[in-house]
């Protein structure tokens, strides 16, 4: 039998299923890889290798008895280490949760186990999910397995070098600001910010809750969207989530075509910092979606120049004030508690040993804009330009069916070039970040490679809300097409470890 | 918009709980000046009449029906406490002598 690791999470399904391999012969694969590879690539945080195997032996005997199995049963799975999971650590990549053991499972979690989905352990990411590098990480930095000095991208940069490592076939990532979409577009992989509400949010460690939005990592399109299946749907136990039905993502990843559709190029996201590798491989995205059939028009969007600014008033604010539960009283770290101490003290010496320098930044960032004098003319301000970004979306999908972009200015960056340029650092998230303010739904997939450096470069889809099954019927076809131009997927071209 | 200073930032460090060192005000100081002189930009629209955007949805309030449903036992949900006494949150003294 071919290498398990090398194949897609639709082919596993089908093999656990047609009994051509078992859950557990497929989960010890992966486990091996992981034990082979993850001293290089230190994508996971924790590995789950007992709640692993009982999980894939479950599913193979429920196979045994007859019972008709879920469509990525017995397939296994990385984890993005901000969900919380019963009786395994949940650390959110920080000191300040190290060693907690969560007493229940994130709603996603809970979807995952219920599709009979292998969880193999949990991924690494920046602290809090503060950052686009995954060097904000309090548990060192993870490497990008097309170049192991290179960032994988952040936040979730575990679950995307998971999978560009082999390790996993499927990853969870969260998206604020493009914490999905940036990882995969610098790893060559697949990852989908769903409609805001679309995921459920319970037991998913809060930074910014009016952006915080779950989705599924991937190595192609289909397995993206098997995986939205499971864990999208209404939740009661999340006031913000969606109750109404999921779009069928599966059916539209299965039927791939762009044939009369409107694509519009947004003109903002080009020009001074783009590299011009990535711009040249955006461009041939579009002549491809020209030739496959869609109508392409450029299309305005003036206030995205804002959108950035705005995040940086936006997420701080509402992490600052998230972020206060974590006072060293009820879970997690404790610092300084000598009986003579007071409360406030012990939570000011616990919050400045368990917290790292970009949450201090963004925890003080939004405590000053927040702040009475500054309130209006910061936070007031950033949620004006959210309308404005908002009405911008508005405007541009009147006339077209889906936006397209590069996923990120620039492929990935050396390990440390960043790390002390905050502003530097922020602009990664330059054209993902737009999506989130107005809650609609974006993907990205691998394009190509950049010709100066030969690192992936991604190509984001952008839909309206509650039209997420249109990234999946655009980003299958585009898949489609370039593997049929390059004759294989380009994952393939990932340098052995 | 004027600039951050470091007594400012120490004043926010307060407010925010951190007990920053000498060292860590000095290198935040100069990085949160950048930040806010960056994303001042905002204010650009601060004259405009656009309605402000909180929250992607509009939101309702979510009602449930009362009923009683399975929940942590004490057990759990002081499993992860720094420091417990009677089944509950052992904490820090919080009010002052007298």
């Amino acid at each position: 039998m071919a290498d398990l690791t090398r194949l897609t999470a639709a082919e596993l399904a089908a093999a656990v299923a047609d009994g051509t391999a078992s859950s557990v012969e497929v989960t010890e694969a992966h486990l091996a890889r992981v034990e082979e590879v993850d001293e290089k690539v230190h994508a996971f945080l924790h590995v789950d290798r007992e709640g692993a195997l009982a999980q894939a032996r479950a599913v193979d005997e429920r196979r045994a008895a007859g019972e008709r199995l879920g469509p990525l049963a017995g397939v296994p799975l990385a984890l993005k280490d901000i969900f919380t999971t019963e009786g395994v650590p949940t650390t959110v990549g920080s000191k300040i949760l190290e060693g907690w053991v969560p007493p229940y499972d994130a709603t996603v979690t809970r979807r995952l186990k219920e599709a009979g989905v292998v969880i193999l352990g949990k991924t690494n990411m920046d602290e809090f999910a503060m950052g686009s590098s995954t060097e904000n990480s309090a548990y060192g930095p993870t490497g990008n397995p097309w170049d192991l000095t290179r960032i994988p991208g952040g936040s979730g940069g575990g679950s995307s070098a998971s999978l560009a490592s082999f390790q996993a076939p499927l990853a969870i990532g969260t998206d604020t600001g493009g914490s999905i979409r940036q990882p995969a577009a610098v790893t060559g992989t697949v990852g989908v910010k769903p409609t805001y509400g679309g995921v459920s949010r319970y037991g998913m460690v809060a930074f910014s809750s009016s952006l915080d939005q779950g989705g599924p990592c991937a190595r192609t399109v289909l397995d993206a969207a098997l995986l939205h299946e499971v864990i999208a749907g209404h939740d009661p136990l999340d006031s913000t989530s969606i109750d109404a039905p999921v779009p069928d993502v599966v059916a539209a990843a299965r039927n791939g075509s762009v044939e009369g559709m409107r694509v519009g190029v947004v003109r903002e996201f080009r020009g001074e910092g783009y590299q011009p590798g990535v711009i040249r491989r955006f461009d041939e995205s579009v002549e491809l979606l020209r030739e496959l059939g869609a109508e392409v028009v450029e299309v305005s969007c003036p206030s995205f120049d804002l959108a950035l600014a705005a995040y940086y008033l936006i997420a701080p604010s509402e992490c600052s004030s998230n972020l206060a539960r974590f006072d060293a009283m009820r879970y997690g770290l404790r610092i300084g508690d000598d009986g003579t101490r007071s409360a406030e003290e012990v939570t000011s010496l616990t919050r400045e040993a368990g917290f790292g320098a970009e949450v201090k930044r963004r925890v003080m960032l939004g405590t000053y804009a927040l702040s009475s004098g500054y309130y209006d003319a910061y936070y007031g301000s950033a949620q004006k330009v959210r309308t404005l970004v908002s009405r911008d979306f508005e405007r541009a999908f009147a006339d077209v069916d889906v936006l397209v972009s590069p996923t990120t200015p620039t492929t990935a960056f050396p390990i440390g070039e960043r790390a002390d340029d905050p502003m530097a650092m922020y602009r990664a998230d330059l054209c993902t970040i737009p999506v989130n303010l107005a809650g609609n739904a974006a993907m990205s997939l691998p394009c190509g490679l950049a010709d100066e450096d030969g690192l992936p470069v991604g190509l984001q889809i952008i839909a309206p809300a509650m039209a997420d099954d249109r990234l999946y019927r655009v980003g299958s076809a585009v898949e489609a097409a370039f593997q049929a131009r390059w004759g294989h997927p380009i994952i393939e071209e990932v340098p052995a470890l | 918009m004027p600039g951050i200073t470091r007594e400012e930032v120490a004043h926010l460090a307060r407010l925010a709980r951190l007990e920053l060192s000498a060292e860590e005000l000095d290198h935040f100081a100069g990085q949160l000046d950048d930040i806010i002189g960056a994303v001042a930009r905002v204010s650009d629209v601060a004259a405009q009449d656009v309605p402000p955007t909180s929250h992607p949805l509009p939101l309702t309030n979510v009602m449930r029906p009362d009923e009683v449903r399975p929940g942590l036992t004490p057990d759990q949900a002081l499993a992860g406490a720094p420091a417990q006494e009677q089944q509950r949150f052992k904490v820090p003294q919080i009010l002052g002598e007298e």
